[in-house]
């Protein structure tokens, strides 16, 4: 049997000289003043935010973004062995940017019975599967009981699962639907079996990018009030920017700031997650692919501006495990988990596989230098694999 | 020797040794050698242009006799769907290539049992008539058609040139040690006879590409021993304009149960190989192993070239992987990436 002789090495060398000669050329490449202020511990202004987006040294970026990630996380690089269920595409938004949302009746169109989403869970039962991801469309006429029943039914499969479920945009479409408020409607789910909401539905805040590109969808000031009333209530959730379509630097900054104020507010978030435009089969699908460089530079951005988020995930079904490899070393400390029948990218033309094993994902830690650790979705440590 | 004089040393300009590339392996991280890689590339490059090629990868057959286990692309003699391209299919690619902007021919094949030296000369003849730049048989194809021919290696060589060939890929090198390639091609030419090959090639006035195939059962020694023999052949000769480093694809090869390299250790490699070998001009990326996100990464990690639009390509689709980059495309990447891009020839002139 033939071994292979790893590429790699565990034992990193911190160099002083080394550093010191790479601080010249951020200095020289005119980052010098983000780089005190990121070595202070300072928060970068939305200024800092736009040099660091019109920047194309990515490996400036990286630096940068590598020192807060150490700071913040050491060699920690998380993943979740995790399950997602997309129990309906059918949605009344049809926003131009998804590929994923169907009308009512409209080919491909699909809705699960409470059974099949049990199903689903039985299926996979000998799995250490620790959470269940689940989102949807916005529904015109499922009523809210098939909701908690989703939830009740899961719990019923197996108790100890976690449910992240529901984005920010389908819990206020729920509130309307069982017409009490954000709050009323949380307790009910969270008594249903909900544990933490996902951060899907922020797309970019902006407007002017909603109303050209999802006008039905939940305003972004919506979208944050939802998740702090959820944050005051003790729960945790996500946040996402979906990059690569119509919106300017500024814009993606105004959400970067918005999502960094809310935080202050109610330090309810766990991480931040940059989504990558799939134009394929959208109505937007004359744009191009994002490329690799604005990948890490969205994960590198985001780890340096959101500077009281205390995790970045760099989601491999989006850019692939390749990058999110890379991305580890850019700012990400998070590769998201094992996923399994992720259909929303898959239907935009994502050609990452629709799961991966956790062995891989231990490999693709390990080699890119860092400590694989899995973890529950609060991040609690479940095994670092050292 | 201390990692802080091997990191001043490169940004210094100097030449590292195998102590300072084996000690770079073992213990820089990945910004330390994409820094130290970009700054050698902005000292050779400093206009900031990534250039890339126009061409089609031609492959005549794939019938080979050398059975190498980390290939997923041949035909044994004795399988029945091996085949062999007809002088006017080749001349239809070339006319096809023509049409699309490209320049020249990547023509490499199997080592074909039996074809006589006299076959490939009116091959070269046939497609150099129709006025395109042929960039073709890697050094394994010229000792097979030694062998074939008994004609000693000059002399295939200044024959191949007689009937047409302009340069020759760097196809082939595999890994250049004899421990590796008795494990995993024992029928190819040796890690000598690879070297002796392009070095007498170089000799006779043709340039060449050189290339690194690691990932599989190779040791570390192994892959600076390649580079090391690579950079002496070049002290020698100055004859290559450019290296290739990518990672081995196991799919569908009898080694499909090795790991495959990930995206980490290819941009390593990459840049190492840029840190070590300060005699080259030219890196360039793999975007056909690496898929078009990585591969504009690895312009910050030591590339200064995106390739070939590769308007065919067969032998890496065979293990499973297909991407595919239109010139467009390629323009897109590298702008974005903050160059400018420029199509080049074989040597790296640039079209105007």
């Amino acid at each position: 049997m033939i071994e292979k002789i790893s590429l790699y090495s565990k034992s990193r060398v911190n160099n002083p000289a080394f550093y010191f000669t790479v601080e010249n050329y951020i200095v020289k490449a005119g980052l010098g003043s983000i780089l005190d202020k990121v070595k202070a511990e300072e928060r970068l202004s939305f200024d800092d935010g736009l040099v660091l987006y019109n920047s194309n040294d990515i490996l400036a970026l990286g630096y940068l973004a590598n020192l807060v990630r150490n700071r913040m996380n050491a060699d920690n690089a998380y993943f979740i062995y995790n399950q997602h269920i997309n129990y309906s595409n059918i949605c009344t938004n049809l926003c131009k940017f998804c590929a994923f949302g169907r009308e009512k009746g409209a080919d491909l169109a699909y809705e699960m019975s409470v059974e099949q989403v049990k199903e689903k869970v039985r299926d996979r039962l000998a799995e250490p599967i620790t959470e269940i991801h689940m989102v949807g469309g916005i529904h015109p006429d499922l009523p809210f009981d098939y909701y908690l029943e989703l939830l009740r039914g899961i719990k019923e499969v197996k108790s100890e699962l976690h449910i992240q479920a529901f984005t920010c945009v389908e819990i206020a479409h729920l509130s309307d639907l069982v017409g009490k408020s954000i709050e009323q409607t949380l307790e009910i789910l969270i008594d249903a079996g909900l544990g933490s909401l996902p951060g899907g539905g922020a797309e970019v805040f902006s407007p002017r990018i909603r109303e050209i590109t999802c006008e039905k969808k939940l305003p972004g000031k919506d979208w944050l009030e939802v998740a702090k009333i959820a944050h005051k209530m003790g729960m945790k959730s996500n946040a996402t920017m979906l990059y690569g379509h119509i919106e300017t630097m500024e814009e993606r900054l105004e959400h970067l700031s918005a999502l960094r104020d809310a935080q202050d507010e109610t330090d309810g978030f766990l991480a931040f997650i940059p989504l990558s435009f799939h134009p394929k089969n959208t109505e937007m699908s004359d744009l191009s692919r994002t490329t690799g460089i604005d990948d890490l530079k969205n994960v590198a951005v985001g780890r340096l501006f959101l500077d009281n988020f205390p995790h970045i995930k760099a989601y491999w079904v989006m850019i692939g495990p390749q990058m999110a490899q890379i991305a580890l070393s850019f700012g990400a400390d998070d590769m998201d988990g094992t996923v399994k029948e992720e259909v929303i990218t898959h239907m935009a033309g994502a050609d990452t596989d629709q799961a991966i094993g956790s062995t891989t994902l231990v490999r693709l830690i390990k080699e890119a230098g860092r400590v694989p650790v899995q973890r529950d979705t609060l991040y609690n440590v479940i095994e670092t694999h050292n | 020797m201390q990692f802080a004089e091997v990191i001043e040393n490169v940004l210094a300009g100097e030449r590292i040794s195998d102590e300072e590339f084996l000690m770079l392996e073992a213990q820089a991280d990945l910004h330390q050698l994409g820094f130290l890689a970009d700054s050698i590339r902005k000292r050779k490059h400093p206009q900031k242009v990534v250039t890339y090629v126009i061409d089609r990868n031609i492959n005549y057959t794939d019938i080979c006799i050398s059975a190498c286990k980390f290939c997923a692309f041949f035909k044994g003699p004795e399988e029945k769907d091996g085949y062999l391209l007809t002088f006017d299919e080749l001349g239809e690619k070339i006319e096809e290539t023509k049409a699309l902007g490209g320049t020249q021919i990547l023509l490499q094949g199997g080592l074909h049992p039996g074809q006589p030296l006299e076959y490939y000369e009116e091959m070269l003849t046939f497609m150099k008539s129709r006025g395109i730049h042929i960039h073709g048989f890697s050094p394994p194809e010229i000792h097979h058609f030694s062998e074939l021919s008994g004609q000693p290696v000059p002399v295939v060589i200044e024959r191949l040139i007689a009937a047409g060939l302009d340069s020759i890929p760097g196809g082939g090198a595999e890994i250049l040690t004899d421990r590796v390639r008795n494990l995993t091609a024992p029928r190819k030419c040796s890690a000598d006879q690879w070297i002796s090959i392009m070095e007498e090639s170089h000799r006779q006035g043709l340039r060449s590409s050189a290339t690194m195939m690691f990932g599989h059962v190779e040791t570390s020694e192994d892959r600076l021993e390649h580079l090391r023999r690579l950079r002496e052949l070049q002290d020698r000769s100055g004859g290559f304009t450019a290296f290739i480093p990518w990672p081995f694809q196991p799919q569908n090869t009898v080694l499909a149960d090795l790991e495959k390299t990930t995206a980490v250790g290819y941009l390593r490699m990459l840049a190492l190989s840029r840190i070590y070998l300060d005699n080259f001009d030219n890196i360039q990326a793999s975007w056909v192993t690496q898929g078009p996100k990585v591969a504009q990464l690895s312009l910050s990690f030591g590339a200064n070239d995106f390739g070939s639009t590769m308007i065919e390509e067969n032998v890496v689709a065979a293990a499973g992987i297909s991407f595919r980059l239109s010139e467009q495309e390629i323009r897109r990447l590298v702008s974005d990436a903050g160059y400018t891009p420029a199509q080049r020839l074989m040597d790296y002139t640039l079209l105007a």
